[in-house]
């Protein structure tokens, strides 16, 4: 039997990215124009909204576990850690029960958003003024405080669940579980305009957040102004997953497979390369996992199950694979 | 030149370094030696604002040293510290190259990548230029380091036990290297050293340390005396005329 020599690829990390890029656009092309049953207006206005929810929930997630992973030197750490989604939830277990649940679902979803990303921020921004000394032992202070936080959150969260009457408890489910169903247009809004100054602010930072992932010492020796820079970015972390948590619920599981595959597969340390990466990762996992979702498994399971059983099966595949060469 | 002024240090109760008065020349080689815990490090930690006084103040050239914005600071002064470890998989080359960050910022010329080639060439790390950082020997990972603090080309060189894991032939290499920047290119280098002799034969000045204070501050000759070093280290140190430099023996 003639064996086969494997083919060894050496690709630059702008080909690998923009094979990817290619992929993502087949792959939503794909889900948009599989399978059409009903009138093509009316489905390709059905998908393509929420084809956007999951483009932006893809590069939300991914960038905000970059980011996190880089400026806490910790590769298997995800923002939830901190308890973002804890505190999201508790934020909307307590407006239903301020405001009850039918006037809930009727809030304007502008200052439902206003409401949730400033508490957000603002926790994020208490946490670091009282706990951020300016070296990297702080930064695990404000880790395990953001944990510790978000078991506290979690357990009065669970209270007050517990105290709402039968329909506010309908509504708070509804609230608590990621689903890609139809995010209000007012939300797509914002977050693209999120999008857009993440993107600017990454645009100018990204090589600063390069030098940041030499270690702490080394950015100062560079110049880098550490703690106004991790500051800065806790803060984008703390909008970013407000904003995803916002469009679908909590589903940062999908963060720590993305990134993870975008170091294994990016072939570069530069976040210039492993952002957009591992952004456009993020959208190829949620839409590849939404359309097996919808045309294999006929909608029996759920997202989350599909992403993490054929992401799982994938990353373990890579470590295998690297173990070996 | 860089100025301590009643500087002291201490981490919750414990006084770690305790009114210390430094003037440190413009130019020259200057060792801090001390026993362990004598705060060496934290000295050199403090000069170069990585750790912040509890009191007193820290000068570079007549200027508070924290009032310095991070970028200036970074093209007139650079350390290296001594546990420097990454987590990103990034290519010996790449690594030196971010020692010109402060003046590149993201965007290396020409210019940049020609100190780098030559900083390389001075560390002997032409072999493994394309390697990655995880797949270095310790001392090989040490020289990486210096050659990024040398491609920053700052003025003042702050070096935190910079022959840490070195062998003999490269820990000399690299003496001789900070000397030569030293003389031929003006600069000040300082730095943390446990050999006492390496600290003797090249070194301008020695300052001693012991329980956070400065308890000598001189020439290789005026420290390398019996009765000086073994106070210093609190044991019994001969210091012999080895072809007309002063050795300190101490294996005893």
């Amino acid at each position: 039997m003639t064996e086969l020599t494997p083919v060894k690829l050496n690709l630059s990390p702008a080909t690998r990215l923009t094979l990817l890029l290619v992929t993502v656009i087949l792959v939503c092309a794909l889900f948009l124009t599989w399978n059409v049953k009903a009138s093509w207006a009316f489905t390709l206005e059905f998908r393509g909204q929420k084809l956007i929810s999951m483009v932006l929930v893809g590069i939300f997630i991914a960038i905000s576990t970059l980011l996190f992973q880089t400026i806490s030197q910790n590769r298997i750490l995800t923002p939830s850690i901190m308890g973002f989604d804890a505190l999201y939830i508790l934020i909307q277990s307590i407006m239903i029960v301020v405001v009850g649940a039918s006037s809930y679902s009727i809030l304007n979803e502008y200052t439902k958003w206003a409401i949730e990303i400033s508490i957000m921020t603002g926790m994020m921004l208490l946490l670091s003024k009282f706990l951020f000394r300016d070296s990297a032992q702080s930064i695990q202070l404000l880790i395990l405080s953001g944990v510790v936080l978000g078991i506290c959150l979690s357990s009065i969260n669970g209270l007050v669940f517990r105290m709402m009457d039968p329909s506010q408890s309908v509504v708070a489910q509804d609230a608590f579980f990621a689903s890609f169903s139809s995010p209000p247009m007012a939300l797509l809004q914002v977050s693209c305009l999120i999008l857009l100054s993440c993107l600017v602010f990454l645009y100018r930072y990204h090589h600063q957040l390069d030098v940041l992932s030499l270690g702490e010492q080394t950015a100062h020796s560079l110049g880098i102004n550490y703690s106004r820079l991790t500051q800065h970015v806790l803060i984008l972390i703390a909008i970013l997953v407000g904003m995803s948590t916002a469009l679908v619920g909590p589903i940062t599981f999908l963060g720590l497979l993305v990134v993870h595959l975008a170091y294994q597969l990016a072939g570069s340390y530069k976040h210039k390369i492993l952002l957009p990466f591992a952004a456009i990762l993020g959208v190829l996992v949620l839409v590849l996992g939404e359309f097996i979702l919808q045309h294999v498994v006929a909608f029996n399971t759920r997202l989350s199950i599909v992403i993490e059983c054929v992401g799982g099966v994938v990353f373990l595949a890579l470590i295998i694979k690297q173990a070996k060469s | 030149m860089i100025e301590l002024k009643n500087v002291a240090l201490s981490y919750g109760h414990k006084q770690v370094l305790n009114d210390i008065n430094l003037t440190l020349a413009d130019t020259g080689l200057t060792s801090i030696i001390g026993p362990n815990g004598s705060g060496k490090s934290s000295c050199l930690g403090l000069m170069s604002r990585l750790q912040k006084a509890s009191a007193g103040e820290v000068l570079l050239d007549n200027c508070p040293i924290q009032h310095i914005p991070a970028n200036q600071l970074a093209k007139q002064l650079s350390i290296l510290r001594q546990d420097n470890h990454t987590n990103a998989r990034i290519q010996v080359k790449d690594l030196i190259t971010f020692g010109r960050y402060p003046y590149h910022q993201g965007r290396p010329s020409e210019q940049d990548l020609k100190i780098v080639e030559q900083c390389i060439e001075y560390v002997d790390l032409r072999d493994v230029q394309d390697r990655f950082i995880d797949q270095l020997s310790g001392g090989q990972r040490q020289r990486v380091f210096i050659a990024m603090v040398l491609a920053q080309d700052t003025r003042t060189i702050l070096l935190d036990e910079p022959l840490n894991n070195l062998d003999i032939k490269h820990s000399v290499s690299i003496m001789k290297q900070l000397r030569k920047t030293c003389d031929e290119l003006n600069k000040q280098v300082v730095v943390v050293l446990h050999d006492i002799n390496f600290a003797a034969h090249y070194s301008d000045t020695i300052i001693a340390l012991k329980n956070g204070e400065v308890i000598a501050n001189g020439s290789p000759a005026e420290i390398m005396q019996d009765s000086v070093l073994s106070h210093i280290y609190d044991m019994h140190i001969t210091v012999t005329d080895i072809q007309g430099k002063p050795t300190c023996l101490f294996y005893s």
